[in-house]
């Protein structure tokens, strides 16, 4: 592994910033978080991601300080802070609502944290000005926050947590609240305070999308749990179960039994009326086991023959077409009833491309295209 | 620590000046009426224990209430106006409500102050304000006879009906308030819908925006119903001596004839009466706040 | 919004015609030079002259307004850490109870407030004057105060607490400088509604007062009692003028601030 990639995860050597060891936490009889241990490193930028309610809340909450947790340990720096309260953790957390305090000037309210530390007035001076400086907000200053906009108010929002220099910065759906465009520049300004600044930042989100774009990992959550810790381009590639593999963008997922058929490779029987599907898998697979081939849309070509050196070729009618401009997703009915989408992209006018309603093309795709996956 | 002294000085003080208190009444009320200072008897006594003190305690006094015809009369009494007052302040709070809320959106605010104002004003002046209206020479009876519709003055002053004037003039806002709120709410594209599905201007009133607005109709008609049966101020001043209601004839019994443990008999019974009416608003308020989250 | 129906315009007018119209009269009749009230024999302000001759009723107006000033700041703080309690308390050993006592008042008839703070002053052997009417008063308007501001604290997005704990506050300085800089403007209406709610009060004062102080309520009761009477109409006049000025003063002044802070929210989401 060459150096200047960063992944101090795969370093044994390295130590954990935080560490959650087998924590778990309720509400009454309402299981929030369900014995997770997980650890996030220095200068990562830790996603997580779920459906609401998963729990990712509740779990950078434990992080701020806003619950304890009923069982288990947290560590901040080699140091338990379970019970440590907020006001006396070194980590400020970016809230969804931004909570910005409305009688507060923005520049007051960048300072309000320093205050609290009595750090000398010079010297606030200084760190107020220099996140108004990173944050593009110096023209600002002085006004209140509803006189400035959205996307402005959210720049506040993470200046102030972050004039404090926190270990530990926590995003709680940062971008929620903004608009598609604005949320897309805002994600790489993220990425960019975040290096220069060299904090910790953990994320809190429901969009996948914005998880893949800023995270140095992520973590994908459902019930409390976390189903699946990687790297963005692994949790979209080899994602481990086909909760991960559907929760992360788009897929075509096949229901089969598996029989060996030779080197890592498996041969799928799925539907009475079809050819075997073959497969490549790292993970062993006994003949008769239940399994699902998790294939994306944009890896199944689409064609009107038969490809002649396919794998696995499908034949079947196209049912809809979706135009999303860039690609075109055409879902294609097979003979035996299964519909797999296929993507393509939209490289020529629309006029000149082929496909439309109704016509019978192939579906093809390599033994590597899809993963093999047991539940 | 700091938690604690938070929760207790409110409760603390609220014990002691609330529930200890209405603890005395309901003693009082089992006590018998003395010739002494405080004008009642038994004295709690440390000396002579809990247990005598508690035997000198008995219902008498509730008796003496089923007893003599006149508190009957002053609860049937006080329930028939508050009854009759309540329809009549709805009835008229309701088309004026309706109207706040379909008149345009930049006055609103404007008429939710004109309607507060009188509110913040004194009850007792609003009440005054009436007795030059309606007496035998008061405005009201000048104008009729000038317009030439009556030739002798009519008797209002000290009558129920004046009574009436005046509940549903003081007691207006309580329930114009909540109604408004109900129907400001009530999206307008739902009387369209109606429309739109065959109903006439009338029917969709009736079938969709009287339902809709009916927690404001019962919130109004409570906030108007509960204060009203124990009211004072208005039979005293508006009413004439034909005029029973419990609340004064607990003032009387109290300040006239100093029978205390008999006032106190009397409240205990008008808080009872008062409970059904408190429990269905209470309720009708829960279901509320339900619906909105 | 489309033009209001004669239907609606006609039930506005006439509502606030009914309102309104015994206020005028009231207050015209003031004026009246007659000692009769319902025989108007020219414009005089005579009455206005005798009422600040009359030393009983300038007595019981200043004992009114101390009344008024200590019960409702009483009332403020006690009912300000009432809602508080109820909105951000949690659980705690009695809390129905506590949330029963704080609604009961409020639905309570003045008559039994009166009388069984009457029964307890004189069981516990205190003599009644001003201090047992702001007693009494503290009581009852702290409810009301606490049914506003809890009902402001409700509405309050609880993150910004949060994000002062989390900057380092300490609760109570997280109260201190970020909660009660935001709920002022309810912890100030209870303030006016519990001052109001003193200056009217003629029942419960009449239980608890003693022959020592005389609020102005009491004072005005036993006068009409008797009959109308021009110097009521004079004094009514100044006490509806004062309210009034109020009321419409701080409503304006509330109305322009909510256009004024619409017009920068528009303002800073073109910019």
């Amino acid at each position: 592994m060459s150096n200047t990639v960063f992944a101090p995860w795969d370093d044994p050597s390295e130590q954990p910033l935080i560490k959650f060891e087998n924590v778990t936490k309720r509400f009454g009889s309402f299981i929030a978080i369900d014995d997770l241990t997980v650890e996030i490193y220095e200068r990562e930028f830790f996603a997580l991601l779920g459906p609401s309610g998963c729990g990712k809340t509740t779990l950078m909450r434990m992080l701020a300080g806003f619950e304890t947790p009923s069982q288990g340990v947290i560590d901040l720096a080699g140091q338990n802070i379970a019970t440590v309260p907020p006001n006396l953790r070194s980590v400020n957390m970016m809230f969804q609502s931004y909570a910005l305090f409305p009688h507060l000037s923005i520049w007051d309210n960048i300072a309000f944290g320093l205050r609290r530390e009595r750090m000398p007035k010079d010297q606030i001076d200084e760190r107020v000005s220099e996140m108004l400086r990173l944050t593009r907000l110096a023209k600002f200053a002085r006004r209140k926050p509803h006189q400035i906009s959205g996307g402005q108010r959210q720049r506040v929002a993470l200046a102030r947590s972050l004039a404090k220099a926190p270990k530990l910065l926590l995003l709680d759906e940062p971008l929620g609240a903004l608009d598609k465009k604005l949320r897309q520049e805002t994600q790489f300004e993220l990425m960019d305070i975040q290096e220069k600044t060299g904090t910790t930042f953990v994320i809190v989100t429901h969009d996948q999308e914005e998880a893949m774009t800023v995270a140095s990992r992520v973590a994908v959550m459902d019930h409390g749990k976390i189903i699946q810790i990687a790297t963005p381009d692994k949790i979209y590639e080899e994602p481990n179960s086909v909760y991960v593999a559907d929760f992360i963008g788009d897929v075509n997922i096949i229901t089969g039994t598996a029989t060996p058929s030779g080197d890592d490779t498996y041969a799928i029987q799925w539907s009475e009326d079809t050819a075997p599907l073959t497969a490549k898998s790292a993970i062993p697979f006994s003949t008769g086991d239940n399994c699902h081939v998790a294939i994306r849309p944009e890896k199944v070509a689409i064609s009107a023959d038969k490809p002649s050196e396919a794998t696995n070729a499908v034949q079947g009618k196209i049912l809809d077409i979706a135009y999303l401009g860039n690609s075109s997703t055409y879902h294609v009915e097979l003979p035996n009833g299964a519909v797999i989408k296929a993507q393509t992209a939209n490289t020529r006018r629309i006029s000149r491309r082929a496909f439309t309603w109704e016509d019978t093309v192939w579906l093809s795709w390599t033994a590597t295209a899809g993963v093999l996956l047991a539940n | 620590m700091r938690r604690f002294i938070l929760i207790f000085v409110p409760y603390v003080w609220l014990i002691a000046l609330f529930l200890i208190p209405f603890a005395m009444v309901l003693k009082i009320a089992l006590s018998d009426i003395a010739i002494s200072i405080p004008p009642y008897v038994p004295q709690f006594d440390w000396a002579e224990g809990i247990r005598a003190f508690l035997a000198q305690l008995d219902l008498e006094n509730f008796t003496w209430l089923t007893q003599d015809d006149l508190y009957w009369k002053a609860y049937l009494s006080s329930l028939r106006i508050a009854v009759i007052a309540t329809t009549f302040t709805l009835l008229i709070g309701y088309p004026i409500a309706y109207a706040m809320a379909r008149a345009p959106t930049e006055w609103r605010p404007t008429l939710m102050m004109l309607i507060i104002l009188p509110f913040w004003t004194s009850f007792l002046i609003r009440v005054y304000a009436w007795m030059g209206i309606l007496s035998n020479e008061g405005i009201l009876n000048q104008f009729l006879m000038w317009t030439g519709l009556i030739s002798d003055p009519l008797v209002i002053l000290n009558t129920n009906t004046a009574v009436y004037i005046g509940i549903v003039y003081t007691y207006l806002p309580f329930m114009i308030l909540p109604i408004y709120s109900a129907l400001e709410r009530l999206d307008a594209s739902l009387i369209e819908a109606a429309e739109d599905l065959g109903c006439s201007r009338f029917s969709a009133f009736w079938l969709v925006t009287i339902p809709l607005s009916k927690t404001g109709i019962i919130a109004g008609s409570f906030l108007v119903f509960i204060p009203t049966l124990g009211e004072f101020v208005i039979p005293s001043l508006l009413g004439g001596s034909d005029t029973l209601m419990i609340g004064k004839v607990l003032w009387e019994e109290f300040f006239s004839n100093r029978d205390w443990p008999v006032a106190s008999a009397v409240a205990v019974i008008l808080l009872l009466l008062l409970v059904v009416p408190i429990v269905l608003f209470q309720r009708n308020q829960q279901k509320q706040q339900e619906a909105e989250q | 919004m489309t033009r209001m129906s004669w239907f609606n315009t006609v039930s506005l007018t006439l509502g606030f015609a009914f309102l309104y119209i015994p206020i005028v009269i009231l207050v015209i009749y003031s004026f009246n030079e007659s000692k009769l009230v319902t025989v108007w024999a020219g414009f005089s302000t005579k009455w206005y002259g005798e009422l600040l001759r009359n030393d009983a009723f300038l007595n019981a107006a200043w004992v009114t307004i101390k009344v008024a000033v200590a019960s409702s700041t009483f009332a403020t703080v006690l009912g300000t850490m009432a809602a508080y309690v109820m909105v951000r308390g949690g659980r705690f050993f009695g809390r129905t109870l506590f949330s029963g006592m704080i609604y009961a008042p409020l639905v309570m008839p003045e008559v039994i407030t009166g009388l069984s703070l009457l029964l307890l002053f004189i069981g516990i052997g205190l003599d009644r004057g001003v201090l047992t009417i702001i007693l009494a008063h503290t009581t009852f308007s702290m409810c009301y105060v606490s049914v506003v501001v809890s009902s402001r604290l409700v509405t309050f997005d609880r993150s910004i607490e949060e994000a002062a704990l989390d900057l380092g506050c300490t609760p109570s300085e997280a109260f201190r400088l970020v909660t009660l800089p935001i709920i002022a403007p309810a912890v100030i209406s209870g303030w006016l509604l519990a001052f109001t709610l003193s200056l009217d009060d003629l029942v419960i004062a009449s239980f608890t007062s003693g022959p020592a102080a005389t609020t102005l309520p009491i004072k005005i009761f036993s006068a009409v009692r008797l009959g109308v009477s021009p110097e009521i109409n004079a004094l009514s006049t100044i006490m509806i003028a004062i309210v009034a000025t109020g009321v419409i003063t701080t409503s304006l002044i509330s109305k322009r601030q909510v256009i004024r802070q619409r017009r920068e929210e528009q303002e800073a989401e073109r910019s």
